[in-house]
């Protein structure tokens, strides 16, 4: 390996991890503001103008607050648990493309950090590792709430993680390529949410439930668990399971704009090279205002609904749109896809409402 | 080739040390996060040898699901610490025998290897790619790869009857 590309590598690796934590601080100051004006608020605007220095003065108070570590708790699993979580959120955006290859001083820069040929696969299994933080900071609190909340999200993520792994598949036969760049580009023509429009909706929601956030959040349901795993943590390794969540919010909504959405592709991409990260950027914040309009919108779904939902709803539904994408490749008529999946959704929705007015008529 | 030696012999030290690490833990959470920790150094090996994509799988169905379920049942069951003394008497004496048979192995497929260090045809790029991965199991080792599934969901199958028995014997 030369210099040149290995500081290429740095500087690529330092100017994400720079987003990412930036975009971190200002998504709570987004979140904060955006479910303000949902609910008729107004929301933090005391920090500088329109509450824009509020995350700045959050991270001040929260490095300078106690650290507390109980008596009881396994310490070094205490410890290593924040640190566990954080580093997969910000690992897994390193195969997402953030446009195409550029020509800078002489040298071909490729905007992603590694474009392997598993990209898809790499994105799964830094989100299956990212379930150990959160089972081990709830098990070394040596508390029976921390460990319920823990135990929740381990069977919650296990769950979810079977349909994203599907909508992945659909997505890959639709490229016909694990490469993040392949799949950016086989979306020139049309995005992939107008050929499997079901099968980002069902991403959509295992996302959720991957990020533990609403109307999925039972790890930290706050009425029945206090606070869920993470109840015993205080100052900075509380706010690294906060960043944790919220960097992998931005992250999954990357990795959802990549898959989706066209990635960095949008009109004019091929003559101006730096429109694709602002394309991405753009994107994301849609993305993300949805996340929030979600959460401000729907109420915690009760545990079995929310295991019901995905394993008899999600995965039959994830697995359908597999083999309708398949037919229509073999096919070759790739307009079957979106009706047929559409019809497998409708289904789907169906059968929702078909259990819950039967739940109702047994009350 | 240095550098892959230096990183193999770290990478090794380490795989020992944790498997050591697991047997030797007296707490089960422990033992778990040891293999855990193995289970990627044997994925980072997997990478060395250029074959991305079996390191991948690794690191996700080993690491990812597997001890996640493994750490699901023993917090479950709360088991978290071994008592002192559990050892079965025909265990030591077994583990010597074993033990001295994988060695008598070992040390006979060293001797008798025709080319001894390292494999001459070294894997190229689109070895290890999952295009020709997919094309290996569904051409040539098709069979095998439909009895494992099917294996697969005899098992899933018998886990469903055998939880399910219990449940209703519990409402009667």
């Amino acid at each position: 390996m030369d210099s040149a590309l290995f500081w290429e590598m740095v500087i690529k690796s330092l100017i994400l991890i720079l987003v990412l934590l930036t975009g971190f601080a200002y998504l709570t100051y987004y979140e904060r503001r955006g479910l303000a004006r949902i609910q008729s608020r107004v929301g933090p605007n005391r920090a500088g103008p329109a509450g824009l220095l509020q995350p700045v003065a959050d991270a001040v108070k929260l490095i300078f607050k106690e650290e507390f570590i109980p008596g009881q708790a396994y310490r070094l699993v205490f410890i290593l648990a924040p640190i566990i979580t954080v580093v997969p959120a910000i690992l897994i955006t390193a195969t997402v493309p953030w446009g195409g290859i550029v020509t800078i001083g002489g040298r071909e820069v490729m905007l992603s950090i590694a474009d392997v040929n598993v990209g898809v696969l790499y994105i799964m299994s830094v989100a299956s590792i990212a379930v150990y933080g959160i089972v081990l900071g709830g098990w070394a609190s040596n508390n029976k709430y921390a460990m319920m909340g823990g135990l929740r999200s381990t069977a919650q993520m296990v769950s979810y993680e079977l349909a994203m792994g599907l909508s992945f598949v659909g997505v890959i036969l639709l490229a016909n390529s694990m490469r993040m760049s392949e799949i950016v580009e086989a979306q020139r023509g049309l995005w992939f949410v107008f050929l499997q429009p079901v099968g980002a909706v069902v991403f959509f929601f295992a996302t959720l439930a991957e990020l533990n956030r609403g109307p999925f959040d039972m790890p930290e349901a706050e009425q029945e668990l206090s606070a869920g795993f993470n109840v015993e943590y205080s100052g900075m390794k509380f706010a690294l399971f906060f960043m944790a969540e919220y960097t992998k919010m931005v992250s999954m909504s990357a990795i959802i704009a990549t898959l989706f959405w066209g990635g960095y592709r949008g009109p004019g991409i091929d003559v101006y090279w730096w429109l694709g990260p602002i394309y991405m950027f753009v994107k994301i914040v849609i993305i993300l205002g949805l996340m929030i309009w979600v959460r401000a919108s729907w109420p915690r779904i009760r545990y079995d609904r929310l295991m019901d939902l995905g394993w008899k709803i999600l995965l039959p539904l994830a697995l359908a749109l597999v083999f309708i994408a398949a037919t229509g490749i073999l096919l070759e008529m790739m307009w079957l896809v979106p009706l047929l999946s559409i019809g497998a959704g409708a289904i789907a929705v169906h059968t929702i409402n078909l259990s819950l007015r039967r739940k109702a008529n047994a009350r | 080739m240095t550098t892959d030696l230096i990183l193999f012999l770290i990478l090794a030290a380490v795989a020992i040390a944790t498997a050591v690490g697991m047997l030797l833990s007296r707490n089960a959470v422990y033992s778990a996060l040891f293999l855990v920790l193995n289970f990627s150094t044997v994925a980072v090996f997997y990478l060395l040898l250029g074959a991305p994509f079996i390191a991948i799988t690794q690191v996700t169905v080993y690491a990812g699901a597997i001890m996640v379920l493994f750490l699901f049942v023993i917090m479950l069951l709360g088991t978290d610490e071994l008592p002192e003394r559990t050892v079965l008497p025909w265990q030591k004496p077994m583990a010597v025998f074993l033990a001295v048979v994988l060695m008598v192995e070992g040390v006979y497929l060293i001797l008798t290897q025709k080319t001894p260090g390292l494999i001459n045809n070294a894997p190229t790029e689109s070895t290890g790619s999952p295009q020709a991965i997919g094309n290996l199991l569904f051409d040539q080792y098709l069979l095998p790869f439909e009895v494992t599934s099917i294996l697969l969901l005899v098992a899933m199958v018998g886990a469903i009857v055998l939880t399910n028995k219990e449940k209703k014997g519990g409402q009667s």
